[in-house]
């Protein structure tokens, strides 16, 4: 309560300021279902399950190596299940939307300046695609020899 | 062109009301009208207890700011004509993720709390004396945060950005823009005071670059690009951290 | 001076995670995955994979593989969490299954890796 004209004729008046009640709205956990915007990003987002998935894919992989060729070739049996064909397909398509995105918003982050001027983000952006292509070649080159 | 126009428009009377509710309104469309017009042509001729908050009326004051169709948008910026094609009607809204007071009018003060609490002046090492003159700046120096000192309040980003809603503690992306548009002014020596109160995790860490308050950004301020520069820095000065020892004062 | 969040250093494994994954991850997935098991490309013995991930060089590269997008993983997920589902009251919890999870698969790559 704020007091307010004291030593007025009339004494001290007391007055509690008006304070409007405000609207708090809330926030529904469905938020991200309400905008293409929102619901693109924790697609992205969740593309780090498909990345998570792959390394433990591969880490069975590896296990089946130590194992033996036979180990290894149930490890290749159980992978052509078609079940399994399809979720590495859709592990691909989330792992292929991180690498596209990720490129693109890298360049945020850095930003460049050659001879004074900034460096359009496509320009930085660019040599993360030739050394993924690169690097994607050396990996088939290695592995199919 | 459609003649007319309807705007619904969110209404909140907190004598009486316990939420928002929506009216509806036609509007004549001219070509050059924008949201705002027809905001104040329904004050002006329909309904005097229509309240909300503008000024310029030129896209520089960042009052107008309002959530139309789902958008955030400064109304002076918003043509009519955009929405008239097929009928279509306007949504009027304030700003998200901000409590409202009545009508389309947003509660700021939380925001501009957020504003203060990254220390937005100048902070050189040494003052120089007066009769020194004047701080010289090169071009390239002033290149280096001009895009983030466009900011002109209007907390669109804000509106924009999950995290801001989610996490009442976050500081929000206009407000580190600032921070960086400091620590990137050539005339500040205030970075590490700065990156004390933001690298914290209800500071910058909160911020997961979802990029949605760059999208809406009316002045092109790039506020995600600013805060992911932030977290470089502040993973650089984690790292130095364990180098360099502190408790040397602030 | 207060010392800086914590928080940076697993940014830090997030961005060098991410961007391992966003290199190595698609055309690993890809012939491994996906054309190895469908018989698009031909696919190498067992001895010849077991050679190659003898190769000392390559034992890192698959450890390097192995364990960044894990840590990747777990502070993207830790906050999809948060956001997605609201519970960043349980950031406890989170913090331990995610990073956990993280430090759990490094070390199982780490054995297998030398014990290969």
């Amino acid at each position: 309560m704020a007091t307010v004209n004291e030593g007025t004729t009339k004494g001290t008046m007391n007055y509690t300021p008006f304070h409007p009640r405000w609207y708090r709205p809330h926030v529904s956990v469905y938020w991200w279902l309400g905008e293409w915007h929102y619901l693109k990003f924790i697609l992205r987002e969740l593309s780090s399950v498909a990345v998570a998935f792959f390394v433990i894919e591969t880490l069975f992989m590896l296990s089946a190596l130590h194992d033996g060729a036979e180990a290894y070739a149930h490890f290749q049996q159980v992978m052509r299940n078609p079940l399994m064909i399809l979720l590495n397909v859709v592990s691909f398509l989330f792992v292929f939307f991180h690498t596209i995105t990720w490129f693109n918003l890298a360049p945020s982050a850095m930003p460049i300046r050659m001879g004074g001027k900034r460096v359009p983000g496509a320009l930085i952006a660019a040599p993360s695609y030739v050394a993924w292509v690169i690097v994607s070649a050396f990996v088939c080159w290695l592995v199919l020899r | 062109m459609a003649d007319k126009i309807t705007l619904e428009i969110a209404r909140y009377s907190p004598e009486h009301d316990q939420q928002p509710h929506f009216e509806s309104f036609e509007v004549p469309v001219h070509k050059e009208w924008v949201v705002l017009d027809a905001l104040n042509h329904i004050k002006d001729t329909v309904d005097g207890s229509l309240t909300y908050r503008w000024s310029c009326r030129m896209g520089i004051c960042g009052s107008c700011g309002m959530m139309v169709n789902g958008e955030p948008k400064l109304t002076c910026a918003t043509f009519l004509s955009a929405y008239a094609k097929n009928g279509g009607k306007i949504r009027v809204e304030p700003l998200r993720y901000f409590p409202i007071v009545r009508d389309l009018v947003t509660e700021l003060s939380d925001f501009v709390a957020k504003l203060v609490k990254v220390k937005p002046w100048l902070m050189p090492r040494n003052e120089p004396p007066l009769a020194q003159g004047e701080f010289l700046q090169t071009p390239e120096q002033l290149d280096r945060y001009k895009q983030f000192s466009m900011c002109i309040n209007c907390t669109l980003c804000y509106a924009a950005c999950p995290v801001v809603g989610l996490d009442p503690v976050f500081v929000g992306p206009a407000a580190i823009a600032l921070a960086q548009r400091y620590n990137m002014d050539s005339r500040d020596d205030g970075a590490a005071e700065r990156t004390a109160i933001l690298a914290h995790p209800d500071g910058v860490w909160g911020c997961t670059f979802v990029g949605e308050c760059t999208r809406v950004c009316p002045k092109h301020v790039d506020p995600a690009g600013a805060i992911q520069q932030y977290k470089i820095a502040a993973v650089l000065d984690w790292l130095k951290s364990f180098v360099t020892p502190r408790g040397k004062g602030a | 001076m207060a010392k800086p969040s914590n928080e940076a250093f697993f940014w830090m494994l997030f961005s060098a995670g991410g961007v391992v994954a966003a290199m190595l991850i698609p055309v690993q997935l890809f012939l491994f995955f996906i054309a190895f098991p469908l018989g698009w490309l031909q696919a190498p013995s067992y001895d010849y994979l077991l050679a190659l991930a003898r190769n000392p060089l390559v034992r890192i590269y698959l450890f390097i593989l192995c364990s960044l997008p894990l840590f990747h993983w777990a502070h993207r997920f830790r906050y999809t969490l948060y956001d997605g589902l609201k519970v960043k009251h349980l950031t406890g919890l989170i913090f331990v299954l995610c990073y956990g999870g993280a430090v759990l698969g490094t070390v199982i790559a780490a054995y297998l890796l030398w014990t290969i």
